[in-house]
C-alpha cells in the first residue's frame, strides 16, 4: 500500500510549489480551511499565486496570511468582504481578483474535477459577469458557458481520514473541500484523526482516496470563530 | 404610518407557506427548512453560550446548531439546490429594483466591491425571489424605471416589499403592479417616491 502520510504540512508540500501557479484551498470564511498548509505555504515563501478560494480569510487568519506575505497575485473568489487588507492591496494594483457567483465558481470546480471543460448556467445572465463569454439558448431560455477549473495543486481540511486518503468532513467545515479534492492535479488533504483502512464506514467516505495524493495528520487546529452568535439560555 | 422593519419582516414572512424550502430567511412560527449555502439544509437556532462550534456556521459566518432534520453537502450540491430550482423561496435585499424585475444588489462602481456571493445563483435558480427594501435611499427612489447599477440578475424579482407596501411584478409582461399599502400610506406619497411605473390593484385607494 502506497503511504500517503507525510510528517508535517512542509513535507507533505515538498516539490509540489513554485512561483505563480494555481492553488485551490477550501473553506467557507474560516471554516473547513486547511489552515496548516496555508501556514506552510506561507513558510516556503513562494510567490505570485493564484489562489482559487470562495474567501480570503480575514486579516491576520486563512488565507489573510498569504495576502500579509504578499505571496497571492490573483484571487478567484465569490466574496472577499472581512479583509481590509485585501482591500489595500486591491485599491493599490498589487492584486488581481476575479469574482464568480459562488455557485458558478464551485460547478467549474466540480467540471474541472469531472472532466468537464465547460457547462452552461443560468446564473449571471444580463450581467458583468457574463460579459464575453458564449450565450445560448435551450428551450426558450438563455445561458452562459461557463469553464471547468483545474488547478495545479488543491489543498482541503477533512474531519476523519485513512491512509487511502479515504476523507470525512464535518459538518459546514465541508463546503467547498470535496470538489476541490477532486480538481486538483494533486490534492494534499490535512486531518485532525487518522485511522486505518476499514474504520470508516466505506458508505460513509465522502472523498475517496484516489482524488488525494498527500495526507498530513495534526490533532488540534485554531479553528477561529468570525462572527460569534449565541442565545441566551431562556427559562 | 409607514411599516417598520419588524412589520415588513411580517409581512414577508406572509409569502412562506408551511413545507417550504427556504434560502436566507428566518421566518417566525410556521414550518420550512432554511437553506445556507454553504452546506446546509435545516438550519437551527443560535448555541447557547459555551457550545458554539467553529465546523458549524451559516452563510453569514455565524455560529449556529443543526435540527432533527438537517442534512450536510458540499457547496456544489448546495448550489445544484440553488440553481436546479429546488429552493421554493428566497428573500433578499436590494439596492435598486427595475420594474421589469431587475435586480441590483451587489456592486457600485468606483468603490470597493465586496462580491456578489451566492445571489447571483439565488435569484438566477430560486422558485420564488422576493426583495424586502427600504422604499428609498436618502430620498431617492429605490424603485426604477431600469436600474443603474449593474445587476445581479436580470428579470428575476417576483415581489417587492418595502416600508410603504407591496408591489407584484409581473416578469414575462415586465411591469409592475401595486397590491398592498401600509397603514396610512396613500397612493399619492408612494407614487411621488417610486420612479418605476406600476398599476394600482383595483380597489386599493
Amino acid at each position: 500500500m502506497a503511504n500517503k502520510i507525510y510528517p508535517d504540512a512542509a513535507a507533505a508540500l515538498d516539490g509540489l510549489l513554485h512561483d505563480g501557479m494555481m492553488i485551490m484551498a477550501g473553506g467557507f470564511g474560516l471554516c473547513g480551511i486547511p489552515e496548516k498548509l496555508i501556514g506552510a505555504i506561507r513558510e516556503s515563501g513562494f510567490n505570485a499565486l493564484t489562489i482559487v478560494s470562495n474567501n480570503a480569510g480575514i486579516d491576520g487568519a486563512g488565507l489573510g496570511l498569504l495576502l500579509e506575505s504578499r505571496q497571492i497575485r490573483k484571487m478567484i473568489s465569490s466574496y472577499v468582504g472581512e479583509n481590509k487588507l485585501f482591500a489595500d492591496l486591491y485599491l493599490k494594483g498589487e492584486l488581481e481578483l476575479e469574482f464568480n457567483p459562488q455557485g458558478t465558481l464551485a460547478e467549474r470546480i466540480r467540471a474541472g474535477g469531472a472532466g468537464v471543460p465547460a457547462f452552461f448556467t443560468k446564473t449571471g445572465v444580463g450581467t458583468l459577469v457574463a460579459e464575453g463569454k458564449e450565450l445560448r439558448e435551450f428551450d426558450g431560455e438563455t445561458y452562459v458557458m461557463e469553464r471547468g477549473l483545474i488547478a495545479d495543486l488543491a489543498i482541503v481540511h477533512a474531519w476523519k481520514g485513512d491512509r487511502e486518503g479515504n476523507l470525512v468532513y464535518r459538518k459546514t467545515a465541508r463546503n467547498f473541500n470535496p470538489v476541490m479534492a477532486t480538481a486538483g492535479k494533486v490534492t494534499v488533504a490535512e486531518i485532525e484523526q487518522l485511522v486505518e483502512p476499514g474504520e470508516i464506514e466505506p458508505d460513509e467516505i465522502h472523498t475517496p482516496g484516489i482524488f488525494v495524493q498527500r495526507i498530513v495528520h495534526y490533532p488540534t487546529y485554531e479553528k477561529r470563530i468570525e462572527q460569534r452568535t449565541v442565545r441566551k439560555r431562556g427559562a | 404610518m409607514p411599516w417598520s422593519r419588524d412589520d415588513m419582516a411580517r409581512r414577508a414572512a406572509a409569502e412562506l407557506k408551511d413545507g417550504h424550502y427556504v434560502s436566507n430567511f428566518i421566518p417566525p412560527g410556521i414550518t420550512v427548512q432554511l437553506q445556507s449555502e454553504n452546506g446546509m439544509l435545516g438550519m437551527g437556532p443560535f448555541p447557547f453560550e459555551g457550545e458554539e462550534d467553529p465546523d458549524l456556521i451559516n452563510a453569514g459566518k455565524q455560529t449556529i446548531t443543526e435540527l432533527p432534520t438537517t442534512s450536510y453537502f458540499d457547496s456544489a450540491q448546495s448550489f445544484g439546490m440553488i440553481r436546479g430550482g429546488h429552493i421554493d423561496l428566497s428573500i433578499l435585499g436590494a439596492m435598486q429594483v427595475a420594474e421589469n424585475g431587475d435586480l441590483a444588489n451587489w456592486m457600485i462602481p468606483g468603490r470597493m466591491v465586496k462580491g456578489m456571493g451566492g445571489a447571483m445563483d439565488l435569484v438566477a435558480g430560486v422558485k420564488r425571489v422576493v426583495v424586502l427594501m427600504e422604499h428609498t435611499a436618502k430620498n431617492e427612489p429605490k424603485l426604477l424605471h431600469r436600474c443603474t447599477l449593474p445587476l445581479t440578475g436580470a428579470g428575476v424579482v417576483d415581489t417587492v416589499i418595502t416600508d410603504l407596501g407591496v408591489f407584484a411584478i409581473d416578469k414575462k409582461a415586465g411591469t409592475m403592479e401595486l397590491i398592498e399599502l401600509a397603514p396610512d400610506v396613500s397612493l399619492d406619497e408612494i407614487t411621488e417616491k417610486t420612479e418605476a411605473s406600476f398599476r394600482v390593484r383595483p380597489g386599493l385607494e
